[in-house]
């Protein structure tokens, strides 16, 4: 499988960004982390418009920057692109020119993706002739998104597309997003500060902080990674798992949803039953017990799970991770006294109830 | 007294310098506004100060250093004799120059104003869509600088239209060659002429308003808006 490798190394009167990252080329990477942590910077130096001295970068064979042979390509020259996060159309062109502005200029034996495709996709018929300053701001990004993939980029670069959206647009964009990454297999780099987003999009996770990587793997582990806890916030720490509707209970109004661990009861969804539906379970909605509740419990999902891993014990902190096994990992957020009561150890057997499932799609309203 | 008995030579010469030296302006205007918006060097403030000198010097200051550069024993006159075989003082030449330099802040500033309200942002997207650095310039910053432009052209002409002091200074008063119309109107007024001097007075003004009125018309229905 062919990989995206980056080595950068940029310094700023106030801000230093140090990146050395390979991430598979393939599936949606999420760059996530706090304002001023350098995602867009790290954007900028994959699409070249930042220098990094010592710089390198590759997708796959072709290499784009590697300063040691003096090799960097600008950025017209790299078959990239680059959704900013505002929508930058040309303001004396219309919808449709915008659009072509970039396919014009690609030999025609690399035109994949045709001019109907996008306008298809993503719904722009009845704009094509109008001018980009009468159209809305989520209007506008579907355009910039149109004219980045008209010219058939083999990496699609994305800083924050939908933080001009409201929230319709934005889960209309998000799931078009989606569709890029299967029905083009362009790999796509996505920056965002909005965890919903990285929960809903994410196949590999680059999580930055103060200029540096911070953790980076599959989504689903780097979520559930004991020591996350030192690079996301609290409120979002939490186990992903990918789960499939099973059937809905109209009586009670719940849904159930299998996954490779069992099942587990939410809030009925308005979604069919076979579909797949990503979802994460914080950590801090998740509780222990050694042996199966005696008392009845309002808990409606209890698994069986085993400790994995016992999470880092600081003193001025009275909160420790638990990572357990339920078929897949699953995290939870216990205090200190709880784990001398119950004295957990790696290995032991014991109840994971959970509170709450947090469903990415909805997390968006 | 009819209106042919007006000499209107100094009017056509008049346009004619005046078109001359913006085409002239835009082509050396250009650059230098871009380079002036895009620019971290630290000799942009020096180049900006340089720029805008017209604007405060006295016209027979400038004049006066010009008619020594361009003339026989100036090295920038030397340097046409030795080629030409003819200084460039009290030629038509040495107005264009003079006049260039004159104008140049009425042009460089109307178009550094304008690329730095494009700023860098429609440039990358540019790039980033495939555009080579030429490509992005004629297809997305000239025709988002067109206001710029059109000001600049404007200025640049209406402003070499009234200058006296340096083409007096630098191209002497000789009839069909350098004697434009500011100077024309000077003569006839110097000697009570008053009817001729009328004649063209009004005619500039006219025209000043005409081009000023159409300019106007223009830019408020130019489809582009940047800043």
């Amino acid at each position: 499988m062919s990989e995206l490798t980056a080595r950068f190394e940029v310094f700023f009167p106030s801000f230093h960004l140090q990146v050395k990252a390979s991430v598979p080329a393939e599936g949606i990477t999420v760059v996530f982390g706090p304002s001023g942590c350098g995602k867009t910077t790290f954007l900028r130096c994959l699409a070249g418009l930042e220098r990094s001295p010592d710089g390198f970068l590759a997708l796959g064979e072709q290499v784009w920057q590697d300063e040691t042979h003096n090799i960097f390509l600008p950025l017209s020259q790299r078959p990239v692109g680059y959704v900013f996060q505002e929508p930058r159309l040309f303001p004396h062109q219309s919808v449709r020119s915008n659009l072509l502005f970039g396919w014009k200029r690609i030999p025609k034996s690399e035109r994949h993706i045709s001019l109907d495709q996008v306008v298809g996709i993503l719904g722009l018929d009845s704009l094509l002739e109008r001018r980009p300053t009468h159209l809305s701001g989520g209007e506008q990004q579907r355009v910039a998104i149109g004219r980045a993939l008209l010219t058939s980029p083999r990496l699609l670069l994305m800083d924050e597309p939908l933080s001009s959206l409201d929230v319709h647009r934005k889960r209309e964009v998000m799931t078009f997003i989606q569709r890029l990454d299967k029905e083009f297999r362009i790999p796509i780099i996505y920056v965002s500060h909005a965890l919903h987003e990285v929960v809903q999009l994410a196949r590999t996770l680059i999580l930055l902080r103060e200029g540096s990587v911070a953790a980076i793997g599959p989504l689903a582990e780097v979520f559930s990674q004991v020591g996350s806890r030192r690079v996301i916030p609290d409120s979002h720490i939490g186990a992903v798992i990918d789960t499939r509707v099973a059937e809905h209970d109209m009586e009670f109004g719940l849904t159930t949803l299998n996954f490779s661990g069992g099942q587990l009861s939410v809030p009925h969804q308005h979604s069919s039953i076979g579909e797949s539906l990503r979802v994460q379970i914080l950590a801090r909605d998740v509780s222990l017990v050694a042996s199966p509740p005696a008392f009845q419990t309002s808990v409606l999902n209890v698994l069986d799970a085993t400790v994995l891993e016992i999470g880092p014990i600081e003193s001025n902190q009275p909160f420790v991770d638990i990572k357990l096994d339920i078929g897949c990992p699953l995290l939870a957020t216990i205090t200190r006294k709880s784990l001398a009561i119950l004295k957990l150890q790696p290995g032991q057997k014991v109840h994971a109830q959970i509170k709450a499932v947090a469903l990415t799609q909805d997390s968006l309203e | 007294m009819t209106l042919s008995e007006v000499d209107l030579g100094p009017l056509w010469l008049t346009l004619r310098l005046a078109g001359v030296t913006v085409i002239v302006l835009l082509i050396i205007g250009t650059p230098i506004a871009w380079w002036l918006a895009h620019t971290r060097s630290r000799a942009r403030t020096v180049v900006e100060a340089v720029v805008a000198m017209p604007l405060v010097l006295p016209p027979t200051v400038l004049g006066f250093y010009l008619l020594v550069l361009l003339g026989p024993h100036g090295w920038i006159g030397s340097l046409s004799q030795a080629v030409t075989g003819s200084a460039l003082s009290f030629t038509f030449t040495g107005l264009v120059i003079a006049s260039a330099l004159y104008s140049l802040p009425f042009v460089v500033q109307p178009l550094h104003g304008a690329f730095e309200a494009i700023g860098r942002k429609p440039l990358e997207a540019a790039w980033s869509l495939r555009a080579s650095k030429l490509d992005t310039f004629l297809t997305i910053a000239s025709p988002m600088a067109s206001r710029g432009y059109l000001t600049a052209i404007v200025l640049g002409f209406a402003h070499t239209l009234g200058e006296f002091g340096v083409v007096l200074m630098v191209g002497g008063n000789i009839p069909g060659r350098t004697k434009v119309l500011s100077i024309a109107i000077y003569d006839h007024v110097e000697v009570l002429e008053y009817t001729q001097a009328h004649v063209l007075s009004a005619g500039l003004l006219v025209f000043s308003f005409l081009v000023l009125l159409m300019v106007y018309t223009v830019n408020r229905r130019l489809p582009i808006h940047v800043s």
